[in-house]
């Protein structure tokens, strides 16, 4: 899942990047060199369907993921499983209309796309956000920092590809990239302060029932791990919890944030920063799932 | 009004026994479902699933505590958060009767439905790969090949102190609705809104109800006329000498 939304979320927010250069082109506003195009594409492909394969190879029955789509009324993972190879199979759209060199097509095929790309961003959000037991996640500051953060990383890596292919549009997404990356820190940074001033609305008292300030568990019923003790718990030391807040920190958000008000945008570091900041990433959406207390744990403290 | 099928489980008089725990896995690992996985009973790091647990709780502090055996299964809620989450529709809740399920063929295993509940009640099978949970033994009690005081889970009719009971908590003359109403049964989190069928009777002081009168002789109905001591203060002979 760490690695499913980092890079789905690197792709839509690429393809968003694009497509708002390719309406810019079609304005007559800015040139859009067709190489761009197709790289960006394929790139934004290669990203999404490695997220896609990543996501479904977690599954306990990958042959089964095609049932996923059927609950879309209620379940936001199944508006995902939807939304994500419409998203795909319509940038590949975009793509094949320039190829064909259709641009009206091809700017609405990249709109159309572009839309499913922030609705993927809602959707993958949402997921966690729509789980009410877990407060740490049940904010609307979830799917938003999902969007923020995954388009910072489709900038980034816009203006890489910028670089090499366009220079003319480097600025402008490098630009785009600062700026969202000092908004989604901020928002992110919001969220680590509302986790950590968040009193918990479940206690072990609500949890069995019992109206007493001191209750310990003697004993959780069982002298052996279980699936709950195992799924619900990273399992790492508090130093190391601490070790990627800060990797979180510095990778994806300082690192990222004064290389692109300072450094010269050259193809080498835009593209070594694209490649840090992913692992920023990475560091922030391990601590996204480490800052959960779920309230089931509260029933599994002590072997006894 | 529908059905909702529940469990009301007693925790005043619950000693913690495990009973429900092996009788449910013994049950459940043996229906056309499959087993239930178990991984190195006899190991160093032991494993399995289980549709049943009882934890132990110590309430207060020495000298004033209490033990608290609190056995947890899925609580079949009302408005169950593992149901629409469920991308599949393997997860659903039975109208007839209000029974959480997997449809074990249609699930995934993407553990969505166990992020959902807050009560921690569903494990995934690790073998099999699929969710799983306390059926309410829905195989037992809908089986009419069995006799009808058969027709419950088996943890109820495992429970050495009854302290489990099983009934339709939507029906108000229902066993199960009679113990929420009159011995304050409470549901788990309310806070959370999911309204939990599964409700729990609380713990009850115990104390000697004897009537101070009862303890002199005078009131005592069983005096025996003309039975005294043999001088002031010395014991009575026994009963059986008169």
């Amino acid at each position: 899942m760490i690695f499913f939304t980092t890079l789905a979320g690197a792709a839509q927010g690429l393809l968003i990047a694009l497509v708002g250069a390719d309406v810019a082109a079609a304005l007559s506003l800015a040139t859009l060199p067709d190489p761009l195009r197709y790289a960006g594409a394929a790139t934004v492909l290669a990203l999404g369907g490695i997220g896609l394969a990543a996501a479904t190879f977690h599954l306990g029955h990958p042959l089964r993921a095609w049932r996923s789509a059927a609950m879309w009324r209620t379940s936001w993972l199944s508006r995902e499983v939807i939304v994500l190879p419409l998203f795909l199979a319509l940038t590949l759209a975009w793509a094949a209309a320039h190829a064909w060199t259709m641009p009206t097509v091809a700017v609405a095929c990249g709109l159309a796309a572009s839309a499913m790309a922030v609705l993927l961003y809602l959707c993958t959000g949402m997921i966690y956000g729509a789980v009410k037991a877990i407060r740490e996640w049940a904010t609307p500051l979830t799917p938003l920092n999902f969007a923020l953060l995954g388009s910072a990383s489709g900038l980034l890596l816009a203006a890489a590809f910028a670089a090499w292919l366009a220079p003319a549009l480097t600025r402008a997404f490098a630009f785009s990239a600062l700026v969202l990356t000092l908004i989604g820190a901020a928002t992110r940074g919001g969220v680590a302060w509302r986790n950590h001033t968040l009193a918990p609305k479940t206690t072990l008292q609500s949890a069995i029932g019992v109206r007493h300030p001191h209750i310990v568990q003697s004993s959780q019923g069982a002298m052996g791990g279980s699936f709950n003790t195992r799924e619900f718990f990273h399992g790492r030391s508090e130093s190391y919890l601490r070790r990627m807040r800060w990797a979180a920190i510095v990778l994806g958000f300082a690192v990222p944030a004064v290389a692109l008000a300072t450094a010269p945008l050259a193809v080498a570091s835009l593209a070594a920063l694209a490649i840090l900041q992913w692992l920023g990433m990475l560091a922030e959406r391990w601590v996204f799932f480490a800052e959960v207390r779920h309230p089931q744990n509260l029933y599994y403290q002590r072997v006894g | 009004m529908s059905k909702q099928l529940a469990l009301v489980i007693d925790l005043n008089v619950c000693v913690g026994c495990h009973a429900c725990v092996t009788s449910c896995k013994q049950w459940n690992t043996s229906g056309a479902a499959g087993s239930l996985f178990d991984d190195q009973a006899y190991g160093a790091d032991p494993t399995g699933t289980f549709f049943n647990r009882v934890m132990s709780f110590e309430v207060g502090e020495f000298p004033n505590t209490q033990t608290v055996h609190f056995p947890k299964s899925c609580l079949h809620c009302e408005d169950p958060p593992c149901v629409p989450v469920c991308p599949t529709g393997a997860s659903y809740k039975r109208e007839q009767d209000g029974i959480v399920l997997v449809d074990y063929d249609k699930c995934i295993g993407c553990k969505y439905c166990a992020w959902a509940c807050p009560y921690g009640v569903r494990e995934l099978d690790e073998k099999r790969q699929v969710m799983t949970k306390c059926t309410l033994c829905v195989d037992r009690i809908t089986d009419q090949a069995l006799p009808v005081a058969e027709r419950k889970p088996a943890c109820v009719l495992a429970c050495p102190t009854s302290a489990r009971l099983f009934g339709d908590v939507h029906d108000p003359e229902s066993e199960v609705s009679v113990a929420i109403r009159e011995r304050g049964g409470y549901a788990l989190m309310p806070e959370l809104g999911t309204q939990p069928a599964n409700h729990y009777l609380p713990r009850r002081r115990t104390e000697a109800k004897s009537d101070p009168q009862q303890v002199v002789r005078e009131a005592n109905p069983l005096r025996v006329e003309g039975r005294e001591p043999a001088a002031p203060g010395a014991p009575l002979s026994a009963d059986w000498e008169h």
